[in-house]
């Protein structure tokens, strides 16, 4: 008989032991605390984000309108021809009207009052409704930017006068208006339905949604439909040989490319070589597909690949060919799981700033573009733009636009969840 | 026009698909049933293909090409004392002005020579736009007429439609590879370019960035210089410190994923990280200038240290931020790949979580993590809008995170804003750039992809 050489029971409670055991729960607890303090360092970073965003950009969403009564007398205004009016002298003469006894030097001051397009604002309404010639015409006019921080309270009045761009006298007139009850602060639809301005107080995000959704467009109908065919045939018809290897490298490689590196392509190729035409939202769409083409490729093979083979086997077992099997069966049961995909790809699309940059995306337009061939901003170069113009009041209004980014992204984000939800079934 | 012209197109196929539906339906119905090999479907379908996809290639080629034909045309009509002499980008300009005032953009009284030559453009316009449409209209009735005379009963119109549609998908899964060639191609054409004016030598080496040139004679610049060693010493500081701060958040965001959290509280983190994925990077950008690069630089004033406007810790720190989801997925994927056997034998053994997570499951996850943070890196290098607007333009050779530095994306950016001359060695230094950028986050994945893999056919 062997003999097996048998240890003591270890005894757990002798100090030794139990002090072990203590920093071993220690170690333990430790671990799980940097965890702890990890996530609660990334979500305190998110809502620091969030709220910093909110905080610099609500302001942005109401805007300050001051109610003067011009009048618009024959004199300056020819009822034959309202559009040629000397509309200056309108303007002037409304304000003059509200302070009668500030003159000289100081008018110019007070004109500073209101927004520098306020003579084009007047012609307008005034072209609109041509019986108001003669009389008055009592219009509601966006307070220049100084005013309008001061209005939001941004200005802080206690600073020296040398130090704010109000004058003392200026804050004074605007109390006084404010008095008498002419000045609102309604929301400001214009930062939606207006284009980009050098004025903060008339700049708008409305050409810059509207070229976002052209690039979109022609991003989705580029890249959606040779994403699932390339994926269709990837997954169902390839033959496992190096060609389709390398095909399948080739898009995962693809999909981490950087960004800006898609910008070079569109502007060495797009622009220079087939000379589309620069900022063009068809050129943004698609060097846009080119990038979420992999992302779609990806996300319809793993949506393929979930739909059971059974289901294939009947359907060929039926007498069906293999293109019917598919057509017919596979691809209808994974298109929610393909929609879901391209719905976010389209998102990170939308989000997308630097390629655009390289292809001329980020200039001055003042007016939303009339077709894809059309100069245009997207919604990130806009919010891009106004980042680096100097003026205090493009502060909230970057703010404000990438709110208004956010929330596309949020929608296109929980279409996409509600689809998953919705239709995708497992099997 | 262009639009109205594929619209034709469009409508001409439906009509075809319609015809062939029809015809097929007739052979069905005039013959002996079960003879007949296709559907009526499949008849429209294999005459539309003939109709829609010749005319569709014909019409995309043609749009492509009528442009920088009409120019040469236009160049060769000009009267040779307008050409004589001038250099190409003369011409361009005499071209341009020429479109101008045919588009009706008149600033000053156009010679009448000019004049002529914009009413030929408008007129050649005009007989382009019109051939396009009559030539389709021809290919397409051509084309309807051969497919429509080979329908019959015994026709293979289904296999015939099913290889085109092979052909189209197969043409679509080359798409992707085509990408990648002329990424390739204009990378390094452009850089091979650059090259020719500056030597490699140079700008691999060389420790002055100065890309600052006069574009005309009487421009105020510097002479010029394309070491790039300073931008690439500022990127790799600012991807450290990215990394600085996103690996250790990621992993252990990744632990307690893995190993502590309660399903509850997976369920509120999991779509917190996603959402922290999903915000744009020009969103981190603005919020590292009007929130992060303050805050440092007060931080600094406090304790007496002069911190630059944009520091490179601000970037690489926001930056960070932006890469703390990718880690943490990609580490959480890769603890969670860990055979479940090993991670329970441990735990019976009585070792607590945290020997498990730090003696077995992190061990083994490691390869996973590694191809995680090598993604990450390679991201930090790419990105482009954080630095864009956080850091800095000057390259100064620094290694002090609080001193302003650039990176390689923010120099593509600034060289290739506004005017793009292509023939200035300052654009296509932009090229130069991108194609180190290119290559080395293409390493950089390759590597990373292939540790990923290989990882994961060993649990497989």
């Amino acid at each position: 008989m062997v003999d097996i050489a048998t240890r003591p029971p270890i005894d757990w409670s002798t100090p030794a032991a139990r002090a072990r055991r203590k920093s071993r729960y220690a170690a333990n607890r430790r671990l799980q605390a940097y965890g702890i303090a990890a996530i609660s360092l990334a979500i305190g970073l998110l809502g620091i984000l969030i709220i910093s965003l909110i905080a610099t950009g609500y302001s942005a969403f109401v805007t300050t309108r001051i109610t003067v009564d011009f009048p618009i007398s024959t004199e300056y205004v020819n009822p034959e021809d309202p559009a040629r009016g000397n509309y200056r002298a309108v303007v002037k003469a409304g304000i003059e009207e509200l302070f009668p006894n500030v003159t000289g030097p100081d008018e110019r001051a007070l004109g500073q009052l209101l927004t520098n397009n306020t003579q084009f604002m007047v012609r307008d309404a005034v072209v609109a409704d041509p019986s108001v010639i003669g009389g008055k015409l009592s219009l509601s006019v966006p307070a220049s930017d100084p005013f309008d921080q001061l209005n939001k309270g941004l200005v802080d009045r206690n600073t020296p006068e040398d130090e704010r761009r109000v004058t003392d006298q200026q804050i004074q007139w605007f109390d006084q208006l404010e008095a008498e009850g002419r000045v609102s602060t309604p929301f400001n639809w214009g930062l939606f339905f207006n284009s980009d301005s050098r004025f903060p107080e008339l700049a708008g995000l409305a050409g810059a949604i509207v070229g976002s959704f052209y690039a979109l467009l022609v991003c989705f109908l580029v890249a959606f439909p040779i994403g699932i065919a390339a994926a269709i045939y990837l997954e169902e018809f390839a033959p496992r040989n190096r060609w389709t290897d390398l095909i399948e490298v080739n898009i995962n490689n693809l999909a981490a490319v950087p960004s800006i590196v898609f910008g070079l392509l569109g502007l060495a190729v797009f622009l220079n070589f087939i000379g589309l035409p620069r900022s063009a939202p068809l050129v943004g769409g698609l060097v846009l597909a080119l990038m979420t083409l992999p992302t779609i490729i990806i996300v319809t093979r793993a949506s393929l690949k979930a739909i059971p083979p059974s289901i294939r086997e009947a359907g060929l077992g039926i007498g069906a060919s293999k293109h019917q099997m598919v057509m017919h069966h596979v691809l209808p049961l994974a298109l929610p799981g393909i929609l879901t995909g391209t719905i976010i790809g389209l998102a990170q699309a939308l989000g997308e700033t630097a390629p655009l940059l390289l292809i001329g995306m980020n200039a001055f337009i003042t007016s939303p573009p009339g077709g894809i061939l059309d100069a245009a901003t997207a919604l990130p170069t806009q919010v891009f733009i106004w980042a680096d113009s100097p003026e205090r009041g493009f502060v909230a209004l970057t703010s404000a636009g990438i709110l208004v980014l956010l929330g596309f992204l949020i929608i296109m984000n929980s279409i996409a969840i509600f689809l998953r939800q919705r239709l995708e079934r497992s099997w | 026009m262009a639009g109205y012209a594929f619209l034709l197109i469009a409508l001409m196929t439906t009509a075809a698909y319609l015809l062939g539906r029809g015809r097929g339906a007739r052979i069905w119905a005039g013959g002996d049933g079960s003879k007949v090999h296709s559907l009526p479907g499949y008849h429209g379908a294999f005459v539309a293909a003939w109709v829609g996809i010749p005319a569709f290639i014909l019409g995309l080629f043609w749009l492509f090409l009528q442009g920088p034909i009409i120019d040469q045309f236009l160049i060769a009509s000009l009267p040779t004392s307008m050409t004589d002499g001038a250099t190409a980008s003369q011409i361009n300009l005499l071209v341009s002005e020429i479109k101008n005032v045919a588009a009706g953009q008149v600033f000053k009284e156009p010679t009448p020579d000019i004049v002529a030559a914009a009413e030929r453009y408008e007129l050649w316009g005009q007989i382009a736009r019109w051939a396009m449409i009559v030539v389709a209209l021809a290919v397409m009735v051509v084309a309807l007429s051969f497919a429509r005379s080979r329908l019959a009963p015994r026709f293979r119109a289904r296999n015939a439609f099913e290889h085109v549609l092979s052909g189209l998908m197969i043409f679509c899964s080359v798409v992707a590879i085509a990408t990648t060639i002329g990424i390739v191609s204009s990378l390094v054409f452009e850089a091979w370019r650059f090259f020719t004016m500056v030597p490699v030598t140079e700008f691999l080496f060389g420790l002055r960035w100065e890309p600052q040139i006069a574009l005309r004679d009487d421009q105020v610049a510097g002479l010029g210089a394309f070491g790039a060693i300073p931008v690439f010493t500022g990127t790799i500081l600012i991807a450290f410190l990215a990394m600085l701060v996103a690996t250790p958040i990621g992993i252990f965001t990744a632990i307690y994923l893995v190993e502590y959290s309660s399903d509850r509280a997976r369920k509120i983190i999991k779509p917190i990280m996603e959402i922290l994925a999903g915000v744009p990077t020009v969103v981190y950008g603005f919020f590292a200038v009007l929130t992060v690069a303050p805050a440092i630089r007060e931080f600094g004033g406090l304790i007496g240290i002069a911190v630059s406007p944009n520091s490179a810790i601000a970037a690489g720190g926001v930056m960070g931020i932006m890469i703390i989801p990718f880690i943490s997925s990609l580490s959480d994927d890769a603890l969670n790949a860990v055979p479940r056997s090993m991670r329970d034998g441990s735990l019976a053994l009585g070792a607590t979580p945290s020997e498990t997570m730090i003696k077995v499951l992190l061990p083994a996850a490691l390869p996973g993590i590694v191809g995680g943070v090598l993604l990450g890196v390679s991201r930090a290098i790419g990105e482009t809008m954080i630095v864009v607007m956080a850091a800095g333009l000057i390259a100064s050779l620094t290694l002090n995170p609080l001193d302003s530095v650039t990176t390689v994306t923010v120099q593509i950016v600034t060289l290739l804003i506004g005017d793009t001359e292509f023939d200035s060695p300052k654009t296509l230094a932009a090229f130069a750039l991108g194609l180190v950028l290119f290559l080395v986050t293409l390493c950089l994945n390759v590597i990373a992809l292939r540790i990923v893999r290989k990882y994961r056919e060993q649990y497989d």
